[in-house]
């Protein structure tokens, strides 16, 4: 017999483990494995100082100092043949090592490959914007500073691209509740109707699953209708179905239309 | 609709049918409801295949309209991010009294599987809802249905729009 299990809490907390999950542990290769790579990479390692160079996944990754992102981008560009940058924004290391890690994903269309430029940067720390380069990074760098508060120097624009201009906080940084602080559960009360009419609507609501059975003003239960708001907690009446009302004349009937002759 | 049925035969054809003004008044608002096109999400779909000739809102007196200064119901069909919840609200006071709004879906309703800090945990929070129609995303028939019981709740209601017990968010 299977083993009983509660389920009345099921859906509050997650009651599914994978003991048999191993985490992939992704091959790393050395650039000297792969010839084009060996070659951007010395292209590039003359005149930008290299920090770690390796190829996973078929992509090469290539770490530099921050300071040097837009001279390395512009090698990539003009000697590498990157034509593209496909992605770029920061992944939070803050807990870890007090940094944040900006990465650069580039495509070259001519020999087909693909790398990832990344660099470390402190927290408050600016990088260089590389629009002149790349008019993708526009939007990836707006969005880079919504989400982590990562600041671009020289970006033509450099303003919230997700979030609402007047929001306070950046939700990608782990430190960020994922249902908001403060500011966030208030932020349509207090934009609408002000500060003053939180007491009246109250704090969110955010358990999906609750039910008052005798909370007329929010529930309804079908075929027992009741008007909004009336006290249930004696029961109530079953609705009876309604259906439209049709005019319908019998024909057939001597009251009812008189064929054409006898209207005479 | 008319209290009195008057059989045009034996009362010698004549059109008379006597009535209530909230009846009549009722009648021509519970029969042309035009709702705001305001698709959020996917649930949006779903309100347009209602709209669209299989299912028919037209043959209700359902018309969409594309100014909120012309509809009388607004059907929030989808996730209301907070960055646009001031628009939502600012569309449904462009529309003129009497207004009705359903909101439509599960994230309309309370915010849904977005249990996140972006979206607004049901729009109840910036705009009062008469029907709440649950689904992810509701069929046609289900936004037909919740139409028909507002229909219903229009006829019941008074026509002078003071009379009436509405809860309403009227703190501005």
């Amino acid at each position: 017999m299977r083993k009983y299990v509660p389920k009345d809490n099921v859906q509050k907390k997650s009651y599914y483990t994978d003991r048999f999950h191993v985490v992939p542990n992704t091959p790393r290769f050395d650039v000297s494995t792969d010839e084009v790579f060996a070659q951007q990479l010395e292209t590039l390692s003359a005149k930008v100082e290299v920090k770690r160079a390796e190829i996973q996944l078929g992509a090469m990754i290539v770490e530099i100092n921050a300071e040097d992102n837009f001279k390395a981008l512009e090698i990539l560009k003009n000697e590498c043949d990157y034509a593209m940058l496909s992605e770029m924004s920061a992944v939070d290391y803050l807990a870890k090592d007090g940094e944040f890690e900006v990465f650069y994903q580039m495509l070259n269309l001519k020999d087909v490959k693909r790398m990832r430029l990344v660099m470390r940067i402190k927290e408050g720390q600016a990088v260089e914007s590389v629009v002149p380069l790349y008019k993708s990074a526009n939007f990836a760098e707006r969005e880079m500073f919504d989400m982590f508060g990562i600041k671009s120097n020289n970006h033509p624009f450099m303003k919230r691209i997700l979030m609402p201009d007047d929001w306070e906080g950046h939700p990608l940084l782990k430190t960020y509740p994922l249902q908001g602080d403060e500011f966030a559960s208030w932020y349509e009360v207090d934009k609408i109707f002000g500060k003053d009419a939180r007491e009246a609507i109250g704090p969110e609501n955010r358990d999906q699953s609750r039910i008052d059975r005798y909370d007329t003003k929010r529930f309804s239960r079908l075929g027992y209708e009741v008007p909004f708001g009336a006290d249930i907690s004696e029961g109530e009446n079953p609705t009876p179905i309604e259906y439209s009302k049709t005019f319908l004349v019998d024909y057939q009937k001597a009251d009812g239309v008189k064929p054409a002759e006898h209207r005479k | 609709m008319a209290q009195h049925q008057v059989n045009y035969a034996s009362t010698a054809g004549l059109p008379i049918a006597l009535t209530t003004v909230d009846h009549l008044v009722n009648w021509g608002r519970s029969n042309s409801l035009w709702p705001l096109t305001y698709g959020l999400a996917c649930c949006a779909i779903e309100m347009m295949a209602s709209g669209a000739s299989r299912y028919d809102f037209d043959r209700m007196g359902t018309i969409f309209r594309a100014s909120p200064r012309q509809s009388d119901v607004m059907i929030l069909a989808g996730t209301l991010s907070k960055k646009h919840s001031e628009f939502a609200r600012r569309l449904y006071d462009q529309m003129t009294e009497p207004k009705w709004v359903i909101s439509m879906g599960s994230c309309a309703n309370t915010g849904g599987m977005f249990n996140t800090y972006a979206t607004v945990q049901g729009v109840d929070r910036i705009i009062p809802v008469d029907i709440y129609l649950p689904g992810c995303a509701p069929r046609p028939e289900t936004l037909q249905y919740a139409l028909m019981m507002l229909q219903k709740k229009i006829r019941r209601e008074s026509a002078n729009m003071n009379n009436n017990t509405k809860q309403n968010l009227r703190l501005v």
